[in-house]
């Protein structure tokens, strides 16, 4: 058997299935933005470094830049399009970057809100420091990061109010 | 398309693992966390022929302890060695290490094997485990042998596996009582590779003198470096403060010889070394020092 050969493989995005014909050394990244043209996922420097790229994979941030997307198959994978409840329905970490200016340019936001939902639900009330520490695997080019620091405290607090 | 093409297999055994590791004979890459693996791959630096992806194989992901201490398998990934009450109980020195390796997201994906595999000079892991006196469990179709930590670093990104061969397993011996630990290092930004770091294991007798001391630095050569003068110096004597400022001092000047890079050059690394030194050596006995107390008490 050719194994570089193209794989058929199902992958469950946002909920929705996929099946799709890759060739293994297809990343995830450039499958979920090429292949099935969810763009929300961004791509900064494909080695990991920046955290653009940042998606969940069965509810655990990963780089979708150092996975091949034949590793996926019959896996769960989140990306920032599946975060929002509908139009004008944002996820409340949305909802704090918004509200908190924890943006600019937009670029690194997707790899940031993805690496959030996780260490949120494990750490609904984190401190400045462990929110900095988390942060470290995300670059920003524009904020300078202090925004983002409150949008995540403003997010965590938004999370607490609704479930309460 | 960043990668060059490969052929890629994903077994589900350690057993057929081996097997195709075997067959393709050296021309094939293993596929762990990929969290420094494929970034190689993606700068087409490597170009392997061929992946064999370990993360279908379920036996290679436990933790478990036995009368000698801790094993991991090689696919346990860096997250849940972190995050183990049974690691942080069995090995302390490795839990409070963890948090220093990458970023969350990276620990998520990256495997305690693959980081000890990858031999990275300046990686965590590989120092920790000279430190703890680790053991490396490595398989090959035919054969299987322990290798002692102090032994599998044989130069830069080199180990003493042979193309076939595939580490399954590090066992990591609990510390008698009495011993204190540390790990410390100084990188630009946490999570980013550190410029120099250093992990200490000391040993206090009943009269508070050191019988065992390591220091095992990362970072400041071609893998991981123990400083056995600094050690050598250590042992028998009492562990004032003037002492350890010495061994610390024999460590940066005697036990490493640091290269430069865009970071770091050679003297700001060996001045690094003597504070991290300095530090890891005092906490270390201090927490030695504390048990021993401790221990004298009952
Ligand atoms: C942004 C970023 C920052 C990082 N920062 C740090 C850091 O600060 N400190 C640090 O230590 N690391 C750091 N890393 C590297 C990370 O820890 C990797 O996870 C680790 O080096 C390799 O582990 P892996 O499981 O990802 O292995 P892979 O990338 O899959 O493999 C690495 C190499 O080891 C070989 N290999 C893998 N498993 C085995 C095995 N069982 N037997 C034999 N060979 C094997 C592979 O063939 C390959 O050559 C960083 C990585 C990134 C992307
Ligand atoms: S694009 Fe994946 S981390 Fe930068
Ligand atoms: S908002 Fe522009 S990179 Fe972060």
């Amino acid at each position: 058997m050719d194994r570089t050969l193209d794989r058929t493989i199902t992958v469950k995005v946002n909920g929705r299935e996929y099946e799709r014909s890759v060739e293994p050394r297809l990343l995830l990244s450039d499958f979920l933005r090429h292949e099935i043209g969810l763009t929300g996922t961004h791509v900064g420097c494909e080695h990991g470094v920046c955290g653009a790229c940042t998606v969940l994979l069965d509810n655990e941030a990963v780089r979708s830049c150092l996975l091949f997307a034949v590793q996926t198959n019959g896996r769960e994978v989140a990306t920032v399009e599946g975060l929002d409840a509908g139009p004008q329905q944002l996820h409340p970490i949305q909802h704090g970057f918004w509200e908190a200016h924890g943006l600019q340019c937009g670029f690194c936001t997707p790899g940031i809100l993805m690496s959030l939902v996780p260490f949120l639900e494990q750490n609904p009330d984190p401190t400045e420091k462990e929110i900095r520490d988390l942060l470290s695997g995300n670059i920003c080019r524009c904020t300078g990061y202090q925004k983002i620091v409150e949008a995540v405290q403003l997010g965590a607090r938004l999370i607490q109010e609704k479930s309460s | 398309m960043k990668p060059a093409a490969f052929d890629y297999s994903a077994p589900r055994t350690l057993e057929e693992a081996l097997d195709l590791l075997a067959d393709y004979g050296g021309d094939a890459k293993l596929l762990a966390g990929g969290q420094s693996l494929v970034p190689t791959m993606n700068f087409r630096l490597a170009q392997p022929a061929a992946l064999i992806d370990l993360n279908g194989i379920d036996e290679l992901f436990f933790i478990r302890e036995d009368e000698s201490g801790l094993r991991c398998g090689a696919m346990t990934r860096q997250r849940s060695v972190e995050r183990s009450a049974l690691v942080q109980r069995a090995t302390p020195l490795l839990h409070e290490a963890m948090p220093y390796i990458a970023h969350s997201q990276i620990r998520n994906r990256g495997t305690i094997g693959g980081s000890l595999a990858h031999a990275d000079p300046a990686a965590e892991l590989p120092a920790l485990a000279v430190a703890l006196d680790a053991r490396m469990y490595v398989r090959s179709v035919t054969d299987a042998r322990w290798v002692a930590a102090r032994d599998f670093y044989v130069g830069l990104f080199a180990t003493a596996m042979l193309p076939e061969e595939m580490l399954v397993e590090v066992a990591f011996p609990s510390l008698p009582p009495g011993s204190g630990w540390a790990f410390d290092e100084v990188a630009r930004q946490h999570g980013n590779y550190a410029m120099c770091g250093a992990a200490a294991v000391v040993g206090l007798d009943a009269g508070g003198a050191v019988e065992k001391a390591r220091l095992v630095f990362l970072s400041v050569g071609e893998g991981p470096v123990e400083a056995k003068r600094a050690a050598g110096l250590l042992v028998g004597e009492r562990p004032t403060a003037t002492a350890i400022r010495a061994a610390a001092d024999a460590a940066a000047t005697q036990d490493i010889d640091p290269v430069g890079d865009i970071h770091a050059g050679p003297a700001f690394r060996r001045h690094l070394s003597r504070a991290v030194a300095e530090r890891v050596l005092s906490r270390a006995i201090e927490k030695a020092a504390g048990k021993a107390i401790e221990a004298g008490a009952h």
